[in-house]
């Protein structure tokens, strides 16, 4: 964390402080209504003793991973066919264009009454979710890689599988895993939203909870513990992203 | 023959309109000769040159290489570009060793075949970098050692020192024409120089203004070792240049 | 093997061949066909057949009969300009709100300190969980969903904003400074139309988000709009409202990006002259 960060992080916090404290001395507004910092540290460590904020969490990711991992394992399938198949990419394009301007959390209820109130509407719906955006992602970075590139390869005796393997996968690898944080991080998005709707766990829940016992500093616990989670696995993202493309850092050393 | 172009034409669709880029073009290449291409610019040149290289089909006519057409790219014509293509996630090792891991060499011969070009380039002391951090001049030495070390028996070079600084493009100019004497490849080489093609060729082919055609051709008798200054040298760069202007005043009509 | 040959990918790359206008406007219409066709078979085959409630997968023709049904019972209009009028103010404040912040801050070091690093500290939490916080303060009514528009929306808005600025080269200024530009001028004339491509890219990110929030607003606590359309619809299990409804939303986002396009192409002339 730079120092900037950090100075932010404590500058948030003092300013949060001073007016949930500020608030609760003047009685602007219901005490309940502004959680200090102290409050939603109780909760936090309520949560984790009676083990709730853990299983909520471990719930949540479960669902994000199971319902990521497979859109991603189709992402990239069909990504790269659409790419290198002309027919396929004509006849599908539109056909996501069309389908690509629906909010997909106005299919949630769908995926309800498709698969049930279980984890199966939950996973399938994340899967729909973050599948569209990876698979347009995928299919742009690989139609990217340049004309040059393959002709350099087939100039030195490459044939149709070795421009594949070592041409076009490696070039369009960057564009490739960036498409893959991008679906995570919506991922996480829309969870939320899935667990609003008919769950009994998860961290949507939690914070849906938190409305209907009227208990803002739940809310607030929920919503920081999933900025956490987010920024967590983002900053892991990134730092296996500039290993695995140290070739494209112009100041990288050997 | 080494090289046999036969009555190639080609044509482009843009935009629903037809353009033809080269028209009726007949050129041979002897084994072991090094001929360039002049014209103006829109002429044709890279694409008579895509085409030997089997990277564009002819509309018309035929390339043969070895007396065989041409299909497609292949292992036996490398190719070097303006644009210093290389695969920017592989080290230059990795881009000098590219065809020889095709062919599946073992690698005790790549090592070996890899540390002989960069040495012959001077590029032995940047083997492990990565080409963003490479200079263009390294780069285009970079791309000529790649396409050397798959010893291909011809070479084929689209303006390859086109975006260099004027030093820089004598210095590799330079080691061009010494490695040549070396290796001793049959060469097509796309310029827009004249003193680099006087400084290179064996033969000077100037095309005409689009749709390209062979418009003349000089033999350049001076020695394998060439002086920019000579007075022999100059006076084959003031015939070709003669030439050649009035092919690019013809574009501008 | 239909994937492109190896003399395709030699001429013209992985994109193929370019294609004249009319032979592209073929393929898209004939895919759209496909697609209707598809859809139309497989939920004629469920009525027919009955492998599961056919309810569960009403055909297009089912969607639009329950779509005409609201507009004669004149209720469809009424949810339309629900969610409509939700998304124009919470948008526009968002709108406003980001550009002038981001305008600012990016001009302006000391304010890009304060106000960069607090944003890169809340845009990691996902929206949607702050929802319920906004209930809770402004209660259900209009107040929540449009101000929730307005949170989601301005923060890719004023990040997109800020780095519109940041990017602008700093001879430009210098040359313009050369040219006896004042500092007003400076704003107008240089650093305004060299921000706006990312501007407008912000706002198209921004429309695209106010449609995809306002539907869980809705869902939540809402009398009226299309989200509610569709929540209502799954409590009485009309599937044809549900899928009608959202192809409606479908219909308001691409409407919103056209519009945003139409913009660029008004004012980005300069990037892409004929
Ligand atoms: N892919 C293409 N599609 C359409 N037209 C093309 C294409 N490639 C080349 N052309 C046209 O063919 C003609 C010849 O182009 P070419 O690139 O071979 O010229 P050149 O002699 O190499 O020019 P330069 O010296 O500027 O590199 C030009 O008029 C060009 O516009
Ligand atoms: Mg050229």
């Amino acid at each position: 964390m730079s120092r900037t960060r950090i100075l932010a992080l404590v500058g948030v916090l003092v300013v949060w402080a001073a007016v949930s404290y500020g608030n609760r001395m003047l009685g602007v507004m219901a005490p309940a209504l502004l959680p200090t910092p102290g409050e939603v540290a109780t909760v936090f460590a309520e949560t984790v003793r009676d083990g709730s904020l853990p299983r909520h969490v471990a719930t949540s990711l479960a669902r994000v991973a199971v319902g990521f991992g497979l859109a991603a394992v189709a992402a990239l399938a069909l990504g790269l066919l659409a790419a290198m198949c002309v027919p396929v990419r004509l006849m599908v394009e539109p056909i996501i264009e069309f389908v690509r301007p629906i909010p997909p959390l106005a299919f949630l209820p769908m995926f309800l009454v498709w698969f049930g109130l279980g984890e199966g509407s939950k996973v399938a719906f994340i899967g729909y979710t973050t599948f569209f955006p990876m698979f347009v992602a995928i299919a742009a970075a690989v139609l990217r890689v340049d004309v040059t590139l393959l002709r350099a390869a087939a100039s030195l005796g490459a044939g149709h599988l070795d421009l594949i393997r070592r041409v076009i996968l490696p070039a369009a690898l960057p564009g490739i895993i960036v498409a893959l944080r991008l679906g995570f991080a919506l991922a996480l998005f829309v969870i939320v939203g899935a667990e609003f709707m008919g769950a009994d766990a998860g961290l949507g829940h939690l914070i849906m909870e938190g409305r209907t016992f009227f208990v803002p500093a739940q809310i607030v616990m929920g919503a920081l513990v999933l900025g956490l989670l987010g920024s967590i696995v983002n900053a892991l993202l990134l730092a296996t992203e500039r290993r695995l493309f140290r070739w494209r850092e112009a100041g990288a050393t050997s | 023959m080494k090289i046999r172009v036969r009555g190639l034409s080609r044509t482009f669709v843009a935009q629903g309109r037809e353009t033809p880029a080269l028209l009726d073009v007949d050129l041979e290449v002897a084994a072991h000769e090094f001929v360039c291409l002049l014209g103006p610019s829109g002429c044709g040149k890279s694409t008579l040159l895509n085409i030997v290289a089997g990277f564009l089909r002819p509309t018309a006519g035929e390339v043969r290489v070895d007396e065989r057409p041409v299909t497609g790219p292949g292992a036996d014509r490398g190719v070097v570009f303006q644009e210093y293509v290389l695969f920017p996630w592989l080290t230059v090792v990795g881009n000098v060793e590219f065809g020889l891991r095709l062919k599946g060499a073992p690698a005790a011969e790549r090592r070996g075949i890899v540390a002989r070009y960069l040495e012959l380039v001077g590029l032995a002391a940047h083997a492990e970098k990565y080409p963003v951090q490479l200079s263009g001049g390294m780069k285009q030495r970079v791309a000529i050692a790649r396409a050397l070390a798959n010893s291909p028996e011809i070479i084929l070079m689209d303006e390859p020192f086109g975006a260099l600084d004027a030093q820089t493009r004598e210095v590799l100019q330079d080691e061009l024409g010494r490695i040549q004497r070396v290796e001793h490849k049959t060469v097509l080489f796309v310029t827009h120089s004249i003193r680099e093609a006087v400084y290179l060729a064996d033969r000077v082919i100037v095309m005409t203004s689009a749709p390209g055609r062979i418009k003349q051709v000089f033999t350049i008798k001076l020695p394998e070792v060439r002086d920019r200054f000579a007075p022999e040298f100059t006076h084959y760069e003031s015939e070709i240049t003669r030439v050649v202007k009035e092919e690019v005043a013809k574009v501008h009509e | 093997m239909f994937l492109s040959s190896v003399p395709e990918m030699m001429e013209w790359g992985l994109r193929g061949a370019s294609r004249s206008r009319r032979d592209a406007l073929r393929w898209r219409l004939a895919s759209l066909a496909v697609f209707l066709a598809l859809w139309s078979v497989a939920g004629g085959l469920v009525e027919l057949t009955k492998p599961f409630n056919p309810l569960f997968l009403p055909a297009p023709w089912v969607v639009i009969g329950a779509l005409l049904d609201l507009a004669r019972k004149g209720q469809l209009w009424v949810h339309v300009a629900a969610t409509l009028e939700r998304v124009a103010v919470g948008f526009s404040a968002g709108a406003v709100l980001a550009l002038a912040l981001g305008l600012l801050a990016g001009q302006v070091r000391a304010v890009r300190n304060v106000v960069e690093p607090v944003v890169e500290l809340l845009r990691p939490i996902p929206p949607l969980a702050m929802l319920p916080l906004f209930i809770v303060w402004v209660g259900i009514g209009e107040g929540s969903k449009v101000g929730f528009i307005t949170y989601a929306t301005f923060f890719p808005m004023f990040v997109t904003t800020v780095h519109g600025v940041a990017q602008i080269d700093g001879r430009l200024l210098r040359a313009a400074q050369s040219l006896g530009a004042r500092p007003r001028h400076l704003f107008f004339r240089v650093i305004l139309p060299a921000a706006l491509p990312d501007v407008l890219t912000g706002l198209r990110l921004g429309v695209a988000l106010s449609f995809f929030v306002i539907v869980i607003s809705e869902f939540v606590g809402a009398e009226n709009g299309l989200g509610y359309l569709i929540n209502d619809g799954r409590n009485f299990f009309l599937v044809p409202q549900m899928l009608g409804a959202a192809l409606l939303l479908g219909l308001l986002g691409y409407a919103g990006n056209g519009l945003v396009r139409v913009l660029e192409r008004r004012v980005l002339r300069w990037q892409h002259p004929r």
